[in-house]
């Protein structure tokens, strides 16, 4: 692992962040604008927009989870402090993006379904149970004194939650939901086909003029993510330098 | 082997003794199934179609009761490091305080929980179905609720955080429970939700001892 060197991922963060900072405002920005501007839709009308919102924001709550699940896992097995510091520092901003995804839910499912919430649809489910797993390990890090127990505790809870992201996305071909299947899979599928000059796919997906503000702003909101969840790791390997240094000065004196 | 048949009777002793066990955790079931009836408004007509959900809902909060005691009680005293340092693997040693943990409160909780369904007016015929997933969910609610207890350990505030940590993992059981017992009173196949019950609370078994002795050595290291 490249990055695994702490010095490495210090030179290597100092340049990635704010280059997928960058990537992140410039595609969200043509994305959302493009987003704004495309016709509604024939049937949802207005509300066609939350396409580029939505869908984007809960595929980036799960891979926030799976960053932090698979973190927490090199933290516990290896004990590898870098490991630790990207599970805390994904924690918070996967919180963010997973209430995000239940809100625009909410927004969308009012006027397409004619409810906010519907508490038998196991993808809004599982959603709100990854929701909770990232307060519970957040509360978990905060509840114990010891800094490093309290992380690899947390990082143990991160690895016993993991098995629900498999539900979140399962979740809507094992039982009955009012959310349709793999609508990016379907889009990407319809869209290599057309590139190849198959002509009409087996399942239609987007409609064209959607599919270039759909991955944009799945894109640009993947590089927010990453943006934000390096600066923060600099953040905690900074304040780990702090405390030492701290404690350091603390022994001269 | 005998070293965990003694940790086994040292254990059910504990969890059945010394103000845990079922002389506290069944008058807070009924006192539980006392309030939500109120809090609904007491109507039979109202009452009778969630009787069985009400009844799950007070048998999963009450499963919290007795697990701040579970590893703390050892940690504080010292014993769970000598249980460390013994003969059986802390995974084992896990396997067994979780086990006496159901036996000792899960298992009168599941005689109660017919009881109090009834009482809420849920249908007399009911009751086998709800005595066996009761007692199945118990055992997934005393090994998922023992993760959220040895990741505590050592914390400020256990209790309470137990409950932010395990909630969620209560929510797969509630879910397939309440489910499997609501089709069997629609008189619809009630085989799949208690199938899945069963699945949750038998994986519950399998895994989580591992994930409470790595808890256990981290509290201890």
């Amino acid at each position: 692992m490249f990055l695994a060197n702490p010095q490495r991922f210090m030179s290597f963060s100092k340049w990635a962040a704010p280059i997928f900072g960058v990537l992140a405002v410039g595609m969200l920005g043509i994305g959302f604008t493009l987003g704004f501007t495309v016709p509604d839709d024939y049937q949802q009308g207005q509300t066609v927009r939350l396409l580029f919102l939505h869908p984007q924001v809960s595929f980036v709550s799960m891979m926030a989870y799976a960053a932090m699940g698979v973190s927490a896992f090199f933290g516990v097995v290896f004990r590898h402090l870098l490991a630790d510091a990207a599970a805390r520092a994904a924690a918070p901003i996967g919180a963010g993006f997973t209430f995000l995804a239940l809100l625009t839910g909410s927004f969308w499912g009012r006027p397409m379904w004619g409810t906010w919430w519907e508490w038998t649809d196991p993808r809004i489910m599982s959603e709100l149970v990854l929701f909770l797993f990232f307060l519970g390990y957040m509360a978990l890090l905060s509840a114990v004194d010891d800094e490093a127990k309290a992380t690899r505790a947390a990082n143990i809870l991160a690895m016993v939650g993991l098995p629900n992201l498999a539900v979140v996305h399962f979740s809507v071909y094992w039982w009955n939901s009012l959310h349709q299947g793999s609508s990016i899979t379907t889009t990407i599928m319809a869209w290599f086909h057309s590139l190849s000059g198959g002509g009409q796919a087996d399942k239609p997906g987007l409609a064209p003029i959607y599919v270039a503000p759909f991955v944009l702003s799945f894109f640009g909101l993947a590089c927010l993510f990453a943006a934000l969840w390096l600066v923060r790791i600099r953040s905690e390997v900074w304040r780990r330098k702090a405390g030492a240094l701290a404690v350091q000065a603390a022994g001269k004196a | 082997m005998n070293e965990l048949a003694t940790l086994f009777r040292r254990e059910l002793a504990l969890a059945w003794g010394r103000g845990g066990g079922p002389m506290l955790a069944l008058p807070f079931y009924a006192c539980i199934a006392t309030l939500l009836p109120f809090a609904v408004g007491g109507d039979h007509a109202q009452l009778a179609p969630i009787a069985t959900g009400i009844s799950w809902l007070a048998l999963a909060l009450t499963s919290l009761l007795s697990l701040e005691r579970l590893f703390e009680r050892d940690f504080e005293d010292g014993a769970l490091d000598l249980l460390a340092l013994g003969a059986p693997s802390m995974v084992a040693t896990c396997f067994i305080k979780c086990l006496a943990q159901w036996l000792a409160t899960g298992a009168p909780l599941a005689i109660a929980a017919p009881i109090i369904a009834l009482g809420l007016g849920a249908k007399p015929e009911l009751w086998s179905l709800i005595f066996t997933s009761a007692l199945l969910g118990g055992l997934g609610f005393a090994f998922t609720g023992g993760v959220g207890a040895a990741l505590a350990i050592g914390s400020r505030r256990g209790g309470v955080l137990i409950a932010v940590i395990v909630l969620p993992l209560f929510v797969p059981p509630v879910i397939f429970g309440a489910t499997a017992i609501s089709q069997a009173a629609d008189g619809l196949a009630w085989q799949s939700g208690f199938a899945l019950l069963g699945a949750y609370s038998l994986a519950s078994v399998a895994l989580s001892p591992f994930a409470m002795a790595a808890a256990c050595r981290n509290a201890l290291s």
